[in-house]
C-alpha cells in the first residue's frame, strides 16, 4: 500500500456521530408523529439555506477527517523494509494539493505576485538591488505582473462563472426532477413550484444557498491554481488553504463536545429528577459546584492540568498529530464537563414533570421496571431538549474555542483553527502596510459557519419546543390579526 | 427572609468546599508539585535540586494532607492542603508562584475592572431592553424581522471581532481614541470610552434576542388583552404593563452577573491593555502562574454564589408573588 491509514481519536468519533445522525434520519423518517417537526424545519427556506451551507462545511471536515501517512521513498532498495512518514495527511489535502503546492517566503496580499517586504536581490551582473521579489508558488506564467494580472484574473473569472453556472444548473435541475417524481408532475412544473415556494421543503432556500457558494466558491478555486487567493501568511503559507482547514477544527470542538457531555447529562439529569431523595441533592449539588466556577478558570485550569500531563508522556504519542489530537479531545472533554450542567438542570426539570403523569403512572402500576420507564418512557420524550441544546450549543462553542485559543488555552498551537489565525492575525492590523488578509478570512468563514448554524438552530427550536410556538411568525400574524 | 439568607449561607459552605476540593485535586493530586516545578523551570536541564529549591521557596515541599512529622494540630495545618487550600477561606491567598503577594495584587486590580464591567452592565442593560422593546413595539413587521435578523448576524461574530474592529475604526482610521492603555485623572475616560463601547455593542445581539422572547411571552397574555380592551393606549400598554413585568426575568437574570463583575472581562482588559483581574487572569495563565488561576477560580465561585443569593433575595423583591421560607 502507497499510505497508511490513520485513525485519530476525533476522526472515529467524528464518524460515529455521522453514523450516529444518519441511523437517526432514517429512524425518524419512518416515525410519522417524529417526521412532522423535522417538516417544518424543511420548509423553511433560511433553515435548508443554512442547512445547505453546514452540510458543505461538514463535507470539507469529513474529507478532512480521513487520515492517513505517505509511504516513504524506499529506504533501502530490495528490502520489504516499509516506512512510513511522520507527517499525517488527510484526503482534503490530496484535493487541496494545489494551495499546498509551497510556501512563500512571508507576507503577501490576496492575488499578488510580489512579496509583500523588499528584499535584496541580485542583478545578473552582480550588483544588488532593493525591491519586491516576485513570488516563487503564484501568477508564475504572467511575463509582466502590473499589466497582465488585472486581465489574467477576470479572464479567470469569467472561465469560472460558467462552470458554477453549470454546476449549479444541475444540480437544480436534478432536484427539479426529483420534485416531480415524487408529485407526479412534468419537471417544468416542479421548477416552477420550487421557485414558487410549494414545494413542502424549500428547496428553493438551499438551491439559493448553493447558488451564492458555488459563484464564490468555484472562481476561488479555479483562480488558486495560479495564485494565492486569499494572501500567504507570516511564514508564507497560503491562507485560503488554513482557512478550510480551520473548518474541520471548529466542527469537531462543536460537535464532539456535546457528544461528550451528553451521556453525562442525560444519565444524571434523569435519574435526578425521577428518583429525587438523596441522589437529587447529590447530582444537584455536583452541578452547583461545577456551574459556581467561573466557566473560563475551570477550563484554564483544567487545560494548565492536561498539558502538564501530555507534556511528560511523550511516549504516548507516535507523531505530532495525534498528540495534537489528543490536546483537541482533552479540550472538548473539558469544554463538555463545564457545560454539560445547563443541559443536566433542564433535563432534571422535565424528568420530575413527566414522572407525575398519568402513563409513567400506570406503568409503574403495571410493574414495568424503573430502568424501563426511564429508558422507555422518560427518555423519549426528552429528546427534543438534548437536540434543541445540540443545535444551540454548537455556535456557541466555535465562537468559544476562538477565545480559548486566543487565551492561550484552546487547541495545540500547530493545530489549525480560526482561533489560531485570529491569533496570530490581530498583530498584523498595526503593521503599516496593514496586513488584512488572514483576519478578514477567518472572520468571514467563521461568520459564515456560525450565522449558518444559529439560524438553523432558530427554525430547530422553534419546530421542536412546544412552548416556543408563541413566538412563531404564524401565530404571531395571526396574532397580529387578531389585535 | 433573614432565616432563609442565613441558610444559603450556610448551604453555600459545602460547595465552596467542594469547589476548593476540586482545585486542589486538579492541582495537587492530577500533577505533583514535582511536574509543576519542572514545568516552570524548564523540561530540559533540570536538576533534583533545582525542584527542591523551586518546590521549598513555595511551600510545595509539605505534605498533601497529613504531616507525620509534625506537633499535635500542626500534623493538619503544615501541610499543602491546609496552607493553600483552607487558608483561602479566610481570604488569604498567598503569594504566586512569582512571588508577590495575590491579595494586594487583587485589591489593586479590582477598581479598573470595575471601571469597566460597570459602566458596560448597566449602559449595555439599557441599551438592549430599549432594542428589543422596539422590536416587540413594531412586532410582526419587517422592521421586526430585520432586527431579529440582525441579533442573530451580530451573535455569530466572535467578540474578538469586535474588539479588533473597534480599535481598527475609532483608534486607526479615526485616530479618535488610544487603541490601548489606562491612565489617572480625566486621561482615564479616553482610555475607557473605546473598550465599554465595544462591550455594549458586542452584547446587545443575544441579548435582545433574549429580552424580545421575554416582551412576547408577556404581551400576549391576559391581562394585556385586557388592558388593550379598555383602550388603554398602545405605548402605556408596552411601558406600563409588558415592560414592568417583563422586568422580573431580566432582572433576577443580570443580579447574578453583578458580583462577578469584579472578576472583568478576560478578553477586553487584555485587548485593551487595563490592568484589571480579567488580565491579570491572562497573564497567570500564559505564564502558567498555578496559585493565581488558584485564587481567581476560589474568588469566582464565591462571587457566584453571592450572586446566586442575590437573585434569590431580588426575586422576592420585585415579585410579590415569591416567599421565601
Amino acid at each position: 500500500m502507497a499510505f497508511q491509514p490513520v485513525f485519530l481519536w476525533s476522526d472515529i468519533l467524528l464518524f460515529l456521530l455521522i453514523a450516529v445522525v444518519v441511523a437517526g434520519v432514517f429512524y425518524v423518517r419512518s416515525q410519522p408523529h417524529m417526521l412532522e417537526p423535522w417538516r417544518r424545519v424543511g420548509s423553511s427556506g433560511s433553515a435548508m439555506a443554512s442547512l445547505t451551507l453546514l452540510l458543505l462545511f461538514v463535507l470539507i471536515g469529513v474529507l478532512d477527517s480521513l487520515h492517513y501517512r505517505p509511504r516513504l521513498e524506499s529506504v533501502s532498495a530490495g528490502t520489504n523494509d516499509v516506512r512510513h512518514s511522520v507527517e499525517v495527511h488527510s484526503a482534503f489535502d490530496v484535493l487541496a494539493q494545489v494551495l499546498r503546492r509551497g510556501t512563500e517566503k512571508t507576507y503577501s496580499a490576496p492575488f499578488a505576485a510580489y512579496l509583500y517586504d523588499k528584499e535584496n536581490i541580485d542583478r545578473p551582473d552582480g550588483t544588488q538591488f532593493r525591491d519586491y521579489p516576485r513570488l516563487k508558488h503564484a501568477a508564475v506564467h504572467l511575463q509582466d505582473p502590473p499589466s497582465q494580472l488585472a486581465p489574467d484574473v477576470a479572464f479567470g473569472l469569467a472561465r469560472a462563472l460558467p462552470v458554477a453556472a453549470a454546476v449549479w444548473l444541475a444540480l437544480a435541475l436534478g432536484v427539479a426532477r426529483r420534485v416531480a417524481r415524487q408529485s407526479a408532475c412534468s419537471v417544468a412544473s416542479a421548477w416552477r413550484a420550487i421557485w414558487r415556494r410549494e414545494t413542502p421543503i424549500a428547496w428553493n432556500g438551499a438551491l439559493t444557498a448553493l447558488g451564492a457558494t458555488l459563484a464564490l466558491v468555484v472562481p476561488l478555486c479555479l483562480l488558486s491554481a495560479d495564485y494565492h487567493v486569499f494572501g500567504t501568511d507570516k511564514v508564507g503559507q497560503d491562507v485560503f488553504y488554513l482557512t478550510l482547514k480551520s473548518i474541520r477544527t471548529a466542527l469537531v470542538i462543536g460537535t464532539l463536545t456535546t457528544l461528550v457531555m451528553m451521556p453525562f447529562a442525560i444519565a444524571l439529569g434523569v435519574v435526578a429528577g425521577y428518583f429525587g431523595g438523596w441522589i437529587d441533592d447529590v447530582v444537584q449539588y455536583i452541578y452547583t459546584t461545577l456551574n459556581s466556577i467561573p466557566g473560563v478558570l475551570l477550563i484554564a485550569a483544567s487545560v494548565l492540568m492536561m498539558q502538564v500531563v501530555i507534556d511528560s508522556h511523550p511516549d504516548w504519542f507516535a507523531t505530532s498529530a495525534e498528540r495534537a489530537d489528543a490536546r483537541l479531545l482533552a479540550l472538548c472533554g473539558i469544554l463538555g464537563v463545564t457545560s454539560w450542567t445547563g443541559l443536566c438542570r433542564l433535563l432534571r426539570g422535565e424528568t420530575l414533570k413527566l414522572r407525575e403523569l398519568d402513563y409513567v403512572q400506570a406503568a409503574r402500576a403495571f410493574g414495568v421496571t424503573q430502568v424501563r420507564i426511564m429508558i422507555r418512557h422518560i427518555l423519549p420524550n426528552l429528546m427534543h431538549l438534548v437536540l434543541i441544546s445540540v443545535v444551540m450549543d454548537f455556535s456557541g462553542l466555535v465562537l468559544a474555542e476562538a477565545v480559548l485559543s486566543y487565551v492561550g488555552i484552546g487547541v495545540d498551537p500547530n493545530t489549525v483553527s480560526f482561533g489560531t489565525m485570529i491569533n496570530q492575525a490581530r498583530m498584523e492590523l498595526s503593521r503599516d502596510p496593514m496586513v488584512w488578509w488572514s483576519l478578514l478570512a477567518a472572520f468571514v468563514f467563521m461568520f459564515v459557519l456560525v450565522l449558518s448554524a444559529n439560524l438553523f438552530a432558530d427554525v430547530v427550536r422553534e419546530a421542536l419546543d412546544p412552548r416556543l410556538q408563541v413566538l412563531s411568525r404564524n401565530r404571531l400574524i395571526r396574532k397580529a390579526a387578531h389585535a | 427572609m433573614l432565616a432563609y439568607i442565613v441558610r444559603r449561607l450556610l448551604y453555600a459552605i459545602p460547595i465552596l468546599l467542594g469547589v476548593n476540593l476540586l482545585t486542589f485535586a486538579l492541582f495537587f493530586v492530577v500533577n505533583t508539585p514535582d511536574d509543576m516545578a519542572r514545568m516552570q523551570l524548564g523540561i530540559k536541564r533540570v536538576t533534583p535540586e533545582a525542584i527542591a529549591r523551586w518546590k521549598s521557596e513555595r511551600g510545595y515541599d509539605k505534605p498533601l494532607f497529613y504531616n507525620s512529622q509534625a506537633e499535635a494540630s500542626a500534623k493538619f495545618t503544615d501541610t499543602i492542603f491546609y496552607s493553600k487550600s483552607i487558608r483561602m477561606f479566610a481570604f488569604d491567598f498567598g503569594r504566586s508562584d512569582d512571588g508577590r503577594d495575590i491579595g494586594y495584587e487583587i485589591r489593586n486590580r479590582m477598581g479598573p475592572s470595575l471601571a469597566i464591567a460597570l459602566p458596560v452592565f448597566l449602559l449595555s442593560l439599557i441599551v438592549t431592553i430599549a432594542f428589543a422593546l422596539l422590536q416587540v413595539m413594531f412586532r410582526a413587521t419587517y422592521l421586526d424581522y430585520g432586527g431579529v435578523a440582525l441579533c442573530i448576524a451580530m451573535m455569530s461574530i466572535s467578540s474578538m471581532f469586535y474588539i479588533i474592529g473597534g480599535q481598527f475604526v475609532f483608534s486607526k482610521v479615526w485616530n479618535l481614541v488610544p487603541i490601548s492603555g489606562y491612565g489617572e485623572g480625566v486621561d482615564r475616560a479616553r482610555f475607557l470610552l473605546l473598550p465599554v463601547l465595544v462591550g455594549i455593542v458586542g452584547s446587545i445581539g443575544s441579548g435582545a434576542r433574549m429580552y424580545r422572547a421575554f416582551f412576547l411571552e408577556e404581551a400576549f397574555k391576559d391581562y394585556v388583552r385586557t388592558a388593550r380592551a379598555k383602550g388603554v393606549p398602545e405605548m402605556a400598554v408596552l411601558f406600563r404593563h409588558v415592560l414592568k413585568n417583563a422586568m422580573i426575568p431580566i432582572l433576577t437574570g443580570a443580579v447574578v452577573v453583578i458580583p462577578s463583575l469584579f472578576l472583568g472581562s478576560l478578553i477586553t482588559e487584555s485587548f485593551f491593555g487595563i490592568p484589571g483581574l480579567g488580565s491579570y487572569t491572562i497573564e497567570a495563565i500564559q505564564s502558567q502562574d498555578f496559585a493565581v488561576v488558584r485564587s481567581m477560580v476560589f474568588i469566582g465561585s464565591v462571587l457566584y454564589i453571592v450572586g446566586l443569593i442575590l437573585t434569590d433575595i431580588s426575586y422576592t423583591l420585585v415579585d410579590p408573588r415569591i416567599r421565601l421560607q
